[in-house]
């Protein structure tokens, strides 16, 4: 049984229909990337899975357990952590405040504390007072992350990682993700950056307008194929 | 007039639009709501220390204690069932249901307990005083002024020292990022109302020892702890206190000079402050 998995999920935005019955499973251990342009629904099924947005109970499994129609808070006490589009560090508390929210009103077993964010990220214990949006938006990424990973995920979803940042900031931020995985997480990348996705996911998940378009191990995937499911055949 | 004399009893009675405000202030701060119902919570909980004082015959600092977490209590429910389904993106409704609230509360209290005015006796610390070189000052106001101080000191510790604080901050900041850390808003929400109206019965107490009250006054109070929170900056509560203290200095000089003109001189007092500081005196750096 996959440890998180997508049945014909739909999602709506009062009228407007997001997803068409996406169809996806992350198993335990594994880490994968769901790319796509933009409108593509990439972040639509992020925001669905973490509980910002509902859906039918049964569209979402973890663990084979219905989680479709549950809240935020709800999936969170589950061990799905994200890291959201754009960041979304709290404007009023410090960066180690904002570390602090990541593991509130949960018990702190796991690999993941204080200190060892500070070890994966350690620019981030130099500024620890500072307000958290007064980082470099790398930084800022990195207390997202660091964020996300202070509850000891077992599933640990990614929304735009690279978003806004420079190439080279993005590699910084990409090399955390090895440690991340020995530390356990399962983990799910949506990227618009095909090429990191390609570079950390075991598998891939091209997205087009709603639906998965193209699905498989990087390694067996064509740059054509890719290109097709991701901008539409007749690009 | 001995100026000395005015200005430091126009300072404690700060104090008493500080605690008035405080609760106003930690509500308005965290979920951007508006409680016009406010000063008629003061108003009813300063009815409920009365009836716990006539009642079982404890003095009005015992009775405090016990209307302290009944106000929690209240304010707790208040939020979960009626005031969490009012907030959204139109900031209409909560408006329009505390507005009502309000006109029930005077009302109610009205039909239970008629119009007469009443005081809740303090006993000796009514007419208490200790003698500082020329000045005279009240217990009582002294009281007051120092419970200010110490619930902005208890409340800037809980809002920036514990969980409880930064949870409220963070949802202050953004309820749905909070919502992904695990934060039920609503439910912070609740707590956050349920400390306002433990605090408005700490205000209440010092409002009711003090002078007359009756169902009427509680609009005029919430005028008092909207303009301490407007002059001291939204989301500080040290300029909430400073805030208070300017308007109480300017009644109290206003009153001083003409009876007739306390209550405008606060009003002018704020104004002005306005003018100089149209964000008060510590705002926030982000709004």
């Amino acid at each position: 049984m996959a440890l998180l998995a997508t049945h014909g999920l739909t999602a709506f935005y009062r009228d407007f229909q997001a997803l068409f019955g996406v169809d996806l499973t992350l198993e335990a251990g594994e880490t994968i990337a769901i790319v796509g342009a933009n409108g593509a629904g990439k972040s639509t099924l992020m925001r669905s899975i973490s509980g910002v947005l509902r859906n039918g109970a049964d569209q979402i499994l973890f663990e084979g357990r219905p989680i479709g129609a549950m809240s935020a808070p709800e999936v969170m006490g589950l061990g799905i952590a994200m890291v959201p589009e754009g960041r979304k560090l709290f404007p009023s508390l410090s960066v180690e405040e904002n570390l602090l929210i990541g593991r509130y009103g949960r018990a702190t077993d796991g690999p993941w504390s204080l200190e060892t964010i500070y070890q994966l990220f350690p620019v981030l214990k130099e500024r620890r007072n500072t307000p958290g949006t007064a980082l470099s938006g790398g930084q800022q990424q990195m207390v997202a992350i660091g964020r996300a990973l202070m509850s000891n995920p077992r599933v640990l979803l990614c929304d735009e990682l690279s978003l806004g940042l420079a190439p080279i900031i993005i590699k910084d931020i990409y090399a955390a993700f090895p440690a991340i995985r020995n530390s356990g997480a399962s983990i799910a990348i949506v990227e618009q950056d095909i090429g990191q996705a390609m570079k950390v996911a075991d598998r891939l998940y091209c997205m087009m307008e709603g639906r998965v378009t193209l699905t498989g191990r990087p390694a067996e995937l064509s740059r054509d194929a890719i290109h097709a499911a991701y901008f539409g055949a007749h690009a | 007039m001995n100026w000395a004399d005015t200005i430091l009893q126009g300072a404690l009675l700060g104090g008493l639009y500080a605690l008035f405000a405080a609760g106003l202030s930690l509500v308005f701060g965290i979920m951007r709501l508006v409680n016009l119902a406010h000063g008629d919570l003061i108003v009813l909980a300063a009815y409920l220390i009365l009836v716990l004082v006539s009642t079982l015959g404890l003095h009005p600092f015992l009775a405090v204690l016990i209307a302290m977490p009944v106000m929690f209590a209240a304010g707790w429910l208040l939020q979960s069932y009626v005031l969490n389904r009012t907030l959204g993106p139109d900031i209409l409704p909560p408006l329009l249901v505390t507005f009502g609230l309000s006109v029930v509360l005077q009302n109610g209290l009205l039909q239970a307990s008629s119009a007469d005015s009443r005081r809740i006796p303090s006993g000796v610390l009514e007419t208490a005083s200790v003698a500082i070189g020329p000045l005279t000052i009240g217990v009582m106001p002294m009281l007051t002024f120092a419970s200010a101080v110490a619930v902005i000191l208890i409340l800037n510790r809980v809002l920036y020292g514990t969980e409880l604080g930064r949870a409220f901050r963070a949802t202050s900041d953004d309820a749905v990022t909070a919502g992904l850390m695990g934060i039920k808003p609503h439910r912070t929400f609740a707590v956050a109302t349920g400390i306002a109206m433990a605090i408005v019965a700490i205000a209440a107490v010092f409002l009711g020892t003090r002078a007359n009250f009756d169902p009427t006054i509680g609009p005029a109070r919430l005028i008092y702890a909207f303009e301490a929170v407007i002059m001291g900056g939204l989301g500080s509560l040290w300029g909430t206190l400073a805030g208070g203290v300017v308007l109480g200095v300017a009644q109290t000089i206003g009153g001083a000079i003409n009876p007739e003109w306390q209550i405008l001189a606060g009003h002018v007092a704020f104004v002005l402050v306005l003018l100089v500081r149209p964000r008060g005196f510590f705002p926030r750096a982000v709004d």
